[in-house]
């Protein structure tokens, strides 16, 4: 569902895209605005610039679909985020559905390129600084820098060929991409078959659910105009990026609160905290302070998310198929290595927009900047190592379920005078969905010394990996075995009736299965 | 006869009742006073002379304001060399009334920053201490409300000052004030307010004097013209409609990726909650026709 | 090694067996007529308000005006509220009403497909392989090294240096257009928008003043700007200075720039030397100019080092002189490139002009220096004091990488760097 509506996102930008592509002017061609947004009358500025205030105030509709436009895009790249954390938390991109997750990788770079290059096409002040930080970027690369810069801007900055150029980029290239990536991506979805939660009758072999035909096919479809509803009443309630008021680009005007949209806001963020360290090698000027965080980092990031499914493969070395999900619970490394990466991702984001959490929560700039410097790389330690030790709770708690029942909320009081509380056992389909988990098994190698004494190759990296594969399951809890089910299930049984000293089932045991419930009423009668 | 029955000397004896003499006083004094205060000619204080206002202002300032300014507002140093409160000589009376009547001051407590808040003078007050600082030195003189008004120009150069404001306020005013006047952030916990909803004359004010840590736009810097166009750029864009929407408060992307995640994505997850959930079931069986 | 193939779900290992996909229950619409007819209305009811909605579009568009005359409504823009909230309408209530159906009314059954295995069958593997081995051994290319060399070279050949070399046209080569700005000896600065330029007693202590090279300005005989459009973007994204006036004892001039400023009057580019923002918050109170794009902040009474952020090197600063007018005028274009750090840029002593060269190595510097306090008139002063923030970085760029010092740098130590100018 979270992925439908990055779906329908998508279908809703390209129809309100296609809109904007009838009035919209991508030139930089210096014109005289005539329109009726009176405060610019007069003044020279480009073609894509006045074209973008005549859909805004001459176009009836216009605004609406600017804005509309501009919401959905932000909402695609958001329903990525959250369907990608979704996908990675219950286990979904384990084999055989590793190159879906590639494929969604490479969507929500596409999808995050797609939006800067989009919301810079109107050459308004705010997005226009954006592109003038993109080309320090592109200026700050070591060799070949200045001459990516000259042949992207058509000469010195701003020059008059970028936004044509970014044009081309956000209204052919990439979609075009995109539309046979997400075409790829529902086809594998297809092939796979969707994954399914563990539950009574469901199991790796099989898919449970409702038809594609009629059932799937209304919610979704019905789920489309939901979205588009959506998107549509926020474009008419809520005013987003309004270019006339930060005015035409000038390279020496700026506005405060200067920040990309939120997607590219943990680049920005790591600019922002970086350190100005900066190299001279001989006549060569090496601008660590840029290259670090806008290009070293996203790239390193990107790599790793694309990696994420093989790097556990590789670790717990399983290379089963797997179509049934898992709770977050069930993989605590696997959930604290997210929740860690997320943490950073979250700093680096709030850093992005510390002058606005300056002025907003009476804070200094500096002081958030020296917290930042540091909270990123502590941060993502202490969120690893709390999931973890959550997640390893939440199992000893499922297990206490599955052994001892639930909570049913009847205190009892013994002739000793002590409390207790009455458990019963949870249902038969919930015990086979907690229990319905495969054990783990860590990778261990049996490479080593052969009996004449010799190493075998590559039995180091084996002992790392199984090394890494001990790690990352320590801890876990796994569900109990039959023989433990049954011991706690009569454990519990004889207690209650040690307690009771009653030769009937005792109090809350009436509907275990063992006993025909006339035997007793499920409270005692005094 | 009528006026001496017993009815009617009741009555007229209550209305000689002990009280009657002491109400009847009371009337009369409010209907005196009421009617002199409301006849009689203005007393205005601004009748008084400028020596009168400055000496008023004085008593105020040494009151108020020496224990920071000094006592004749020479400023005030600290051992290590750090101010206390800044030099007041040359200000002018334009910055008494700006920091006085937007309250900033007096400060309440040290800080890197003097909010604005309710102000503790009164008008006249101010305008006491104003004309007592502009006697210290020469310095800006509060603005008229005709060096900012736009009157007396045809629609075509109200139109032009409007464009060329915007400009000039692109230009200086945006990279602290934010595009909308919405305020940003300085170093150190310092912040450059909203100027949205502003009275005129203390944007001029502040323009003009560069209160706090804001830089001066003197009358060289900006000419007072493009100080008139400044706020008749700001006027009108607070006259004009939110075209779009609620603006979220005005502080660009962050804003907006805000309510993005908490709206968009909020709303819709709620509607796949309700999508994927189990409808109502029934315990009746379906009778086959 | 004990990598697991194959299906792993033996009922045997399973703690709890599978009770079976639960019984099928009815909904009150399956078995209720009532329920059924009720759900059918307000579906239909649905879909008759998103009818509505759509023909409430239509004439939303029809009566509202944008444009010279905007309709408002409650201080926002009528047109763009009715088209969105009726359209809105009109896809949610179609939306609503479709899953409503879909709930309610629809079939209701489960179903349950069997998985095929996402890996082909060894039948068809060995097929593939065994076609494929087959191909390419046919094709002889195993066997034929010249061929495939050859190949190999024509295709790399095609397909690296052929559309590489089609996109040369994009943009000129840089040259040295980033060393150079239009500024030049005896250009008058003049305040930007306005373009009136600037006497040195119009500015007070204080002021700031964003203004732009005269050239921008210059008109033809009709009238007409000469520079405009692309050109004036690309000077002024290079040419767009910040001059300031700071009283003359607080100022700490660069070294060899005493004669930069006229009477505290100093003027810096705008455009920062960290990605290219261009900057003008000024703190007046301390002289720093802090650029909103990512909070680089420099101390323009100190040569406008560093003292926080991302920015790595000052601003550069134009030299200053007061022309036969009385006006304020450029003694030369800015002595180093402007603004964002590129490959090329060349900061070493032999490459910097004589104005940064010293002779000797300059001391090092204090540590914590300070700027001394403006002498007060005589007045009572306090018996206590605020905490003092100690400056932390040296009050000097080094003149051999022209870069602040900070902390960890060591001011002029690397003299092996600097020589005595040859001229």
């Amino acid at each position: 569902m979270l992925g439908e509506i990055a779906l329908w996102s998508f279908v809703v930008l390209l129809l309100t895209g296609t809109f904007l592509t009838l009035w919209f002017r991508p030139s930089m061609a210096e014109v005289v605005y005539m329109g009726s947004y009176d405060q610019f009358r007069g003044l020279h500025m480009s073609e894509a610039y006045a074209s973008s205030l005549d859909i805004s105030f001459d176009v009836r509709g216009g605004l609406l679909m600017r804005q509309m436009h501009h919401w959905s895009a932000m909402l695609f790249i958001a329903a990525m985020m959250v369907h990608m954390m979704r996908v990675y938390f219950t286990g979904a991109f384990r084999k055989p559905r590793e190159l879906n997750w590639v494929i969604g990788a490479l969507l929500l770079l596409l999808g995050t390129l797609e939006g800067f290059t989009g919301y810079s096409l109107p050459d308004d002040l705010l997005s226009g600084t954006g592109v003038r930080a993109a080309d320090g970027f592109l200026k700050s690369q070591p060799v070949v820098g200045t001459y990516m810069s000259f042949f992207l801007f058509g000469g010195e900055f701003p020059g008059d060929s970028i936004i044509p150029r970014l044009y081309t980029v956000h209204v052919l290239l990439i979609p075009g991409v995109l539309l046979a990536l997400i075409a790829a991506h529902m086809l594998l979805l297809v092939y796979h078959k969707h994954t399914q939660w563990p539950g009574p009758g469901r199991t790796e072999q099989n898919v449970v659910g409702y038809p594609l035909l009629p059932v799937y096919a209304a919610k979704a479809g019905g789920f489309f105009f939901i979205v588009f509803g959506v998107t549509a009443a926020m474009g008419a309630l809520l005013a987003i990026n309004p270019v006339w008021k930060y005015g035409p680009y000038d390279p020496s005007k700026v506005t405060a609160g200067s920040q990309p949209d939120w997607y590219m806001g943990w680049p920005d963020g790591a600019l922002r905290i970086m350190p100005g360290w900066e190299s001279n090698l001989g006549p060569f000027t090496l601008s660590w302070n840029v290259l670090l965080p806008i290009i070293v980092l996203p790239v390193l990031m990107f790599t790793i998310v694309l990696l994420l499914p093989f790097i556990e493969a590789w670790i717990t070395g399983d290379k089963r198929d797997h179509h049934l999900l898992q709770r977050p619970r069930n993989a605590p490394t696997r959930t604290a290595i997210f929740v860690a990466l997320m943490t950073f991702y979250g700093l680096m984001w709030a850093a992005g927009g510390n002058d606005i959490l300056a002025t907003q929560l009476h804070l200094s700039i500096n002081q958030i900047t020296y917290f930042m410097r540091a909270a990123v790389f502590v941060g993502p330690v202490i969120a690893f190592f709390i999931t973890r030790r959550w997640c390893i709770s939440l199992q000893r708690s499922d297990n206490e379920k599955l052994l001892h029942g639930y909570e049913t909320g009847i205190i009892m009081r013994s002739t000793e005078g002590g409390y207790a509380e009455r458990h019963l056992p949870i249902s038969e389909s919930r015990a086979f969905a907690l229990t319905s988990r495969d054990p783990d098994e860590p990778y261990s190698s049996d490479r080593g010394t052969d009996d004449n004494g010799v190493v075998a190759r590559g039995s180091r990296i084996a002992r790392v990996r199984a090394g890494l594969s001990s790690k990352w399951y320590e801890n876990d809890v796994a569900a109990p075995t039959r023989a433990e089910l049954e011991e706690g299930h009569h454990h519990a049984e004889h207690e209650h009736e040690l307690q009771a000293g009653l030769d009937h089932p005792a109090d809350g045991h009436q509907f275990d299965g063992h006993h025909t419930v006339e035997e007793g009423p499920l409270r005692d009668d005094h | 006869m009528r006026f001496l029955n017993r009815s009617a000397g009741r009555l007229s004896r209550h209305r000689r009742g002990p009280l009657a003499g002491l109400l009847v006083l009371m009337l009369g004094l409010l209907l005196t006073g009421g009617l002199y205060t409301a006849f009689s000619p203005v007393q205005a204080s601004d009748s008084a002379s400028n020596e009168e206002l400055v000496a008023e202002g004085r008593e105020l300032f040494l009151t108020n304001c020496a224990f920071c300014h000094g006592q004749s507002g020479e400023g005030v140093r600290t051992i290590d060399g750090n101010q206390l409160g800044p030099s007041l000589i040359g200000v002018g009376a334009a910055a008494v009334d700006f920091q006085v009547n937007t309250g900033r001051m007096p400060l309440m407590q040290p800080g890197q920053q003097a909010p604005r808040k309710a102000p503790t003078f009164s008008e006249e007050e101010t305008a006491a201490m104003a004309a007592y600082v502009a006697s210290l030195g020469p310095g800006p003189a509060v603005p008229d409300p005709s060096d900012y008004s736009l009157e007396g120009m045809s629609d075509e150069e109200r139109q032009e000052a409007i464009v060329r404001g915007g400009q000039i306020f692109l230009t200086n005013c945006t990279a602290c004030h934010n595009f909308t006047g919405g305020g940003g952030a300085m170093p150190r916990g310092g912040y450059a307010p909203a100027i949205l909803g502003v009275d005129p004359k203390y944007v001029y004010e502040a323009m003009l004097t560069g209160p706090q840590s804001m830089p001066n736009f003197s009358n060289g810097n900006l000419t007072p013209d493009a100080k008139r166009d400044v706020i008749a750029y700001l006027e009108s864009i607070e006259e004009n409609p939110d075209y779009g929407g609620f603006g979220m408060g005005g502080l660009g992307p962050v804003s907006e990726g805000l309510f993005a995640w908490v709206v968009g994505i909020g709303g819709l997850v709620g509607f796949c909650v309700w999508i994927a959930a189990h409808t109502t079931r029934s315990t009746k069986d379906k009778v086959t026709a | 090694m004990t990598t697991r193939e194959g299906d792993d779900n033996l009922p045997e290992k399973a703690p709890v067996p599978d009770p079976g996909l639960p019984d099928h229950t009815w909904r009150p619409t399956d078995v209720d007529e009532a329920a059924e007819r009720r759900a059918e209305r307000q579906i239909a009811t649905l879909f008759g308000l998103s009818a509505l909605c759509a023909v409430l579009f239509v004439v939303s568009y029809v009566t509202l005006d944008i444009g010279e005359v905007t309709t408002t409504f409650g201080g926002l823009g009528a047109s763009n509220l009715a088209l969105g909230l009726s359209l809105a309408g009109s896809l949610l209530f179609l939306g609503i009403g479709i899953i409503h159906w879909a709930r309610k009314l629809m079939a209701d059954h489960e179903i349950v497909e069997m998985r095929h295995p996402a890996r082909s069958s060894d039948e068809d593997r060995t097929e593939t392989v065994a076609a494929l081995n087959l191909g390419i051994h046919e094709s002889g290319i195993g066997r034929r090294p010249l061929v495939r060399n050859s190949l190999l070279g024509a295709l790399g050949l095609l397909a690296l240096p052929v559309p590489v070399v089609l996109l040369r046209d994009l943009g000129p080569l840089p040259g040295d257009s980033l060393e150079k700005t239009i500024w030049a000896e005896g250009m008058r600065v003049v305040r930007d928008v306005t373009g009136t330029p600037i006497r040195p007693a119009e500015l007070q202590v204080g002021d700031l003043v964003n203004a732009e090279p005269a050239a921008l300005f210059e008109t033809d005989d009709e009238g007409e700007p000469l520079i405009e459009g692309v050109q004036l973007q690309v000077e002024k994204s290079k040419g767009a200075v910040i001059v300031v006036r700071i009283e003359p004892e607080e100022i700490t001039p660069g070294e060899g720039r005493e004669d930069w400023g006229v009477d505290g009057i100093l003027c810096y580019s705008k455009i920062c030397t960290h990605v290219g923002c261009p900057i003008s918050l000024y703190e007046r109170t301390t002289h720093h100019v802090l650029c909103p794009c990512h909070q680089s902040t420099f101390d323009l009474a100190d040569a406008a080092r560093v003292v926080f952020g991302p920015a790595a090197r000052p601003l550069p600063q134009l030299a200053l002189a007061v022309d036969s007018e009385g006006y304020l005028v450029a003694q030369a274009d800015f002595d180093e490139p402007v603004g964002p750090s590129y490959w090329e840029r060349d900061s070493r002593c032999a490459s910097t002009p004589a104005r940064w060269r010293r002779a000797t190595p300059p001391p090092r510097p204090r540590r914590r220096s300070r700027v001394p306090p403006v002498p007060l008139p005589p007045g009572p002063t306090t018996g206590w004091a605020w905490p003092r923030r100690a400056r932390s970085s040296c009050a000097r760029s080094s003149p051999t990488t022209g870069r602040s010092c900070s902390v960890r740098s060591r001011c002029g130590a690397s003299s092996s760097c600097c020589s005595p100018a040859p001229s």
